[in-house]
């Protein structure tokens, strides 16, 4: 389950500049959002909005392209998109719910389906969920130690952040760009995402991130009927340029080296947590 | 069609919300009393007065220690079914009624209610207040296939219900201080927001990208800590629910 199940993985990125413009990489998650919405596939989508604080996502349900050209781009610190789900098919009246999330959130989103234990009527309701790439996440407070502490820059003049080739990255406003290697953030990491055996979100419908393809490209994996659905249905539309996945650098080497990393280290972390103490060790969510 | 299941609803103290949330499956309703289920025992459904034998009790509401008829029948149930659910918040932690001082009128010595684990063994908790219609559909379609599959469905039956079975010999109380005891203090908390969205009071928001729990407003449900991805997640029933959702709207059909 290195990679999960998928149909088809391609490289792609969004036809529309205007997406490709402030998104983090190929700008799937935005072109397939505004693609479904557009299409009547979903009625809204779940996504890691702006808020009052620089940096710091607010989730919120995205009914319109605007709205979710204001959530472009990868936060990296918590959106707890999971929160509006039920709120989604209330407040927001949605009967087919998109969201993006990452791969701790689409267990979520499936464990809701299944398990429905505090979920009434949402099951049904889940048209698209989009997973992303996820190695770990930070807290907020994280993620200001390692914006203003470690690459000396104001949260609020940073334009873009990124991870990858093993650096984190800071972009400014006045053409800055500040770079830390991953050792200095690894301490900043939230715990709760070290027991994720999901690199690459398996249970998402489709699920994207940047590794495996060159910049400004994505890869892509479609897993389900209903993604395959989408994804077809977009490709058609002309909303993606996409290439063979065995054809672009570093390809899936790459993506099925990192999550075996993932999963490989967290699976030690779960064994060790299973003797933290003496005759006593700390709970496996597995189980 | 194969023979059917026998399942019956036992009234405790409860508001009969877990049964309005039974019958909220609506049309599907039918199709589990048409073809999987046969509803043996139930208040107002089905006119039979003394608990009868039958393979899955639901059981709503807990239980009055000084009403001898309750504390008779949740016995009775014990010895009649072969699988005891305990259907919702009530019947699996107490939930509302944990806050009761008695004083009622026309039976103020009614003061003592506690979950029927206190008082029987319970094979499989639904949580939650009230428990969704899909989650007690999907129990129902699960513990049919466990009693009258083919051996390839009561292996995916039996997956599906070992964690709800899991949460009966775990206890029978639940509060939102679960999410702290259980998961944020055990280093398991990701901030995915899904307690917040099952407390059906509101009484847990995000904060700081963990869940904050306003205590008084909690009704000692559940339903926020089973929800977690983190409180369990079995990855044989997770990594099939293509396969499973499927499977559920099919025999809905």
């Amino acid at each position: 389950m290195v990679l999960g199940n998928y149909k088809t993985c391609v490289a792609a990125r969004s036809t529309d500049k205007e997406i490709l413009k402030g998104a983090q990489d190929g700008g799937i998650v935005t072109q397939l959002f505004a693609y479904a919405l557009e299409e009547g596939i979903i009625d809204g989508a779940i996504v890691a909005g702006p808020s009052d604080e620089p940096w710091k996502p607010e989730p919120m349900v995205a009914t319109t392209r605007a709205e979710l050209l204001a959530a472009r781009g990868t936060k990296y610190n918590l959106s707890p998109n999971i929160s509006l789900l039920k709120e989604a098919t209330r407040s927001y009246g949605l009967d087919r719910i998109g969201i993006v999330g990452t791969p701790c959130q689409m267990q979520a989103v499936r464990k809701a389906q299944l398990y429905p234990i505090g979920m009434r009527d949402v099951p049904d309701k889940i048209a698209l969920a989009i997973g992303i790439f996820c190695m770990e996440n930070f807290p907020y407070q994280s993620i200001e130690a390692i914006v203003e502490d470690h690459c000396n820059q104001k949260l609020e003049s940073v334009t873009k952040m990124d991870i990858g080739k093993g650096k984190f990255w800071a972009y400014t406003e006045r053409g800055a760009v500040s770079q830390i290697p991953l050792k200095v953030t690894h301490k900043y990491e939230q715990p709760g995402c070290h027991v994720c055996l999901d690199y690459v979100s398996n249970l998402a419908d489709v699920s994207t991130g940047s590794v495996g393809t060159p910049d400004g490209w994505s890869t892509v994996f479609v897993r389900t009927k209903n993604g395959e659905n989408a994804w077809n249905k977009a490709i058609t539309a002309g909303c993606f340029e996409t290439q063979d996945i065995a054809g672009v650098k570093p390809g899936l080497d790459l993506v099925t080296k990192l999550a075996t990393d993932k999963i490989t280290k967290n699976q030690k972390t779960l064994e060790a947590r299973a003797s933290f103490g003496v005759g006593k060790g700390l709970r496996n969510p597995y189980l | 069609m194969v023979e059917k299941i026998t399942v019956g609803h036992v009234h405790m103290s409860g508001c009969t919300g877990c049964l309005v949330s039974f019958a909220d499956n609506y049309e599907g309703l039918f199709k589990i009393l048409d073809n999987y289920a046969d509803l043996v025992y139930a208040l107002t459904l089905v006119d039979v007065r003394h608990v009868p034998e039958m393979d899955v009790a639901l059981v709503e509401g807990s239980v009055c220690l000084q009403d001898k008829c309750s504390v008779e029948e949740i016995k009775e149930t014990r010895e009649k079914a072969k699988i005891v659910v305990a259907l919702g918040g009530c019947a699996a932690y107490g939930n509302i009624t944990r806050f009761c001082r008695g004083g009622q009128w026309n039976q103020p010595q009614m003061e003592s209610y506690v979950p029927i684990g206190d008082l029987i063994d319970v094979d499989v908790y639904i949580p939650g207040c009230a428990p969704t219609p899909q989650q007690i559909r999907n129990v129902c379609l699960m513990a049919y296939l466990l009693l009258k599959g083919t051996d390839e469905q009561k292996e995916l039956a039996g997956a599906y219900l070992k964690p709800l079975m899991a949460l009966a010999k775990r206890g029978d109380e639940a509060c939102g201080c679960d999410l702290m005891y259980d998961v944020i203090n055990q280093g398991l908390c990701m901030g995915c927001g899904s307690c917040a969205a099952a407390c059906p009071v509101r009484a847990v928001t995000i904060e700081g990208g963990k869940p904050q729990i306003e205590r008084d407003l909690c009704i000692k449900c559940g339903a926020c800590y089973a929800q977690c991805p983190r409180s369990f997640f079995n990855f044989d029933v997770m990594n099939e629910f293509e396969g499973i959702s499927e499977l559920i709207k099919e025999v809905m059909q």
